[in-house]
């Protein structure tokens, strides 16, 4: 009984883990239809914003929940006007770009951090379950990834933002038409998708040893994800997050960690040969 | 046949160009980037001239290194092992890119999954560090990769190993040899559907071509040439490590294509030389990183030179010297016409925001 509780947990926190890495990626792909190839260094960044502010004195919580993001943020309205601009509707160029962004980050954060892992300590502690120790902060980022889906759905389903957002990828001269800043609205959503980065490379950052280059470890995970969910931003990501993680989970539990990391990206190509317009082409048409 | 004559001429003018080289540099360094050479063709042709924009070149590069390495352990001779190595990885590109083709998937979805094959080898292949992970006679030692097995010699003595000067002259044959196949094979009636194929893949359906067949048929080729640039290269770095899977290595194939200028044949050849040696002088010092400058050219080019370095000079050349060579200007308008990264459908892959 305790061995099949700990086994859920585990599997929700692998997929709660892949939500988390995946739904800035999600964002920038499913709505500004940029594919953000230095979305892992997006994480890294993340991962060492909240890991300076910490080490300047900072609270841990404010660091990761706050300081992660925003820096992030930041730096994705610079990377949308300097490189992302002139590219829009050139999938395959923003894929060039963003590929040579990440290099440019990976370069960079290695001349100012050394490439050296560094990393902050867990803010919460562990608890048993029958004989098992569950760590504390695992069940945190279950609760955190889907309270940030349930956010993301509020915001885009709920809100005039949202509304806007969604109105202008649709068909975005109507919409300057009705006079939205169409420009502001993709620089907008495009700096939320980098801030969702940014916070899941904070809160992973006592989970991982960061280092520069750390950010390929998590970029064809999250592309994968995102791909085999298809355009709808949430309901494709949670789909393709749960079959991902519980695949994975299931091929580390009864082999090991390797298998696991290989069967997901067997499903995903399994998967992407039978829906070549992934899950929430299939499935879930026109939903967010 | 003008072509022929063409491809002869040019196949002259590139072996005076090989004995030119070691003036300037030394034969290691430039094996190296002949092999880089030969890698950046084998994904300019497909790219270039079929559209199929494969992330994960550097699997078939690995592919053809790993090949190389195991069965020269195996036979312990080195020529037989260079066939399977053009083999083994022409195969794997024929059934990927036959499940891909005959899956219809988009450009985007195509580019995912050639790069999650490179991630599983290049995950399995550090995984293959234990004493069960053997085949034959060779241990596949993971991370470690394979050290130690006999490279190339003269085919009449087999003391005399292609090393140094002579495995660079061999190499660069060979490169020269790809050209021409690559040039002709582009002539041919093969190319031109091929060609036909990147410009509207639905007009060459309708007129009756297998595009699919055409296009891993492609494919195949391409795979078969990466596979011969790795075991080339195993045979100059004489041991084959996982890193020939890597990511860094797949997005530096296709940055020298980019750079070189995609639809030609030797600008990706141009392009892995200049960046593979502008690599090689900014290892020389640590005050900036290395991928730092290859990222900013990377993107710099994306931004300016979309076309890529050759056709944009040639561009300048025909402006500059009007009324002069009216075959290579119409040549220089059909690269131009065709722009790099852009569909025709443009927006590829599944919107379920419609429109």
């Amino acid at each position: 009984m305790a061995q099949l509780a700990v086994f859920v947990l585990d599997t929700l926190y692998s997929v709660a883990v892949l939500v988390l890495i995946s739904a800035g990626l999600g964002i920038i792909f499913g709505m500004v239809r940029v594919i953000n190839l230095a979305h892992g260094e997006f994480l890294v960044l993340g991962g060492y914003s909240a890991i300076t502010a910490h080490g300047l004195g900072l609270n841990i919580w404010l660091s990761m929940l706050v300081v992660a993001p925003l820096v992030v943020g930041m730096f994705g309205v610079v990377v949308e006007r300097l490189i992302i601009r002139p590219l829009y509707g050139r999938l395959v160029n923003t894929m060039l770009a963003t590929w040579g962004l990440s290099l440019v980050m990976v370069g960079g954060l290695n001349m100012i951090f050394g490439n050296t892992t560094t990393g902050i300590p867990l803010p919460v502690g562990g608890f048993s379950v029958g004989g098992y120790q569950v760590s504390g902060y695992n069940l945190l980022l279950i609760v955190l990834a889907a309270l940030q889906m349930f956010v993301i759905w509020l915001v885009l389903g709920c809100t005039r933002f949202g509304l806007l957002a969604c109105g202008t990828m649709q068909n975005a001269s109507m919409s300057a038409a009705f006079g939205v800043n169409s420009s502001r609205v993709y620089m907008l959503t495009f700096a939320c998708g980098a801030a969702l980065s940014g916070l899941a490379g904070g809160v992973l950052a006592p989970l991982i040893g960061l280092t520069p280059g750390g950010g390929a470890n998590y970029i064809a995970k999250a592309f994968i994800t995102v791909i085999s969910g298809g355009a709808s931003v949430v309901s494709g990501l949670v789909a393709s997050a749960g079959l991902f993680g519980t695949v994975s989970q299931i091929f580390t539990a009864v082999a090991t960690p390797i298998a696991g990391e290989l069967a997901l990206l067997v499903v995903a190509i399994l998967l992407l040969r039978a829906l070549p317009s992934g899950i929430s082409g299939r499935y879930f048409r026109n939903r967010i | 046949m003008a072509v022929w004559q063409q491809t002869v001429g040019a196949f002259l003018i590139g072996l005076v160009i090989m004995a030119a080289l070691p003036l300037v540099a030394d034969y290691y360094t430039l094996t190296l980037l002949v092999v880089y050479g030969i890698l950046a063709l084998s994904l300019g042709l497909i790219w270039g001239y079929g559209g199929i924009l494969c992330f994960g070149q550097a699997a078939f590069f690995g592919i053809g290194g790993y090949t190389f390495a195991i069965a020269a352990i195996n036979f312990d001779a080195a020529w037989p092992a260079l066939f399977l190595a053009v083999a083994v990885p022409a195969l794997f590109a024929a059934v990927l890119g036959a499940m891909m083709f005959y899956g219809r998937l988009g450009d985007v979805y195509l580019a995912v999954v050639t790069l999650v094959v490179t991630l599983i080898l290049f995950k399995f292949m550090n995984a293959t560090a234990g004493q069960e992970w053997v085949i034959g006679a060779a241990r596949l030692g993971g991370f470690n990769g394979i050290p130690g097995f006999p490279t190339l010699h003269l085919p009449w003595d087999a003391q005399a190993w292609l090393i140094d000067d002579r495995l660079y002259y061999f190499c660069f044959v060979l490169l020269l040899l790809c050209l021409s196949g690559c040039r002709l094979l582009l002539a041919s009636s093969f190319g031109r559907i091929i060609i036909g194929i990147r410009e509207n893949e639905t007009r060459l359906q309708l007129l009756g071509y297998d595009t699919h067949g055409f296009k891993t048929a492609l494919f195949t080729v391409g795979g078969g040439l990466a596979g011969l640039a790795g075991a080339l290269f195993a045979n100059w770095s004489e041991i084959v490590t996982p890193g020939l899977f890597s990511l860094g290595q797949s997005a530096e194939i296709i940055i020298w294509v980019l750079i070189g200028g995609v639809g030609t044949l030797i600008g990706p050849v141009i392009g892995a030389a200049l960046l593979g040696w502008l690599k090689f002088v900014f290892g020389q010092q640590s005050v900036i990183d290395n991928s730092l400058v290859m990222g900013v050219l990377l993107i710099l080019v994306v931004l300016r030179l979309p076309r890529g370095l050759l056709p944009a000079f040639a561009a300048l050349a025909a402006r500059l010297l009007p009324g002069r060579g009216g075959g290579r200007r119409r040549r220089l308008l059909a690269a131009r016409n065709h722009r790099p990264g852009e569909t025709p459908t443009g927006h590829e892959g599944g919107s379920a925001h419609g429109s």
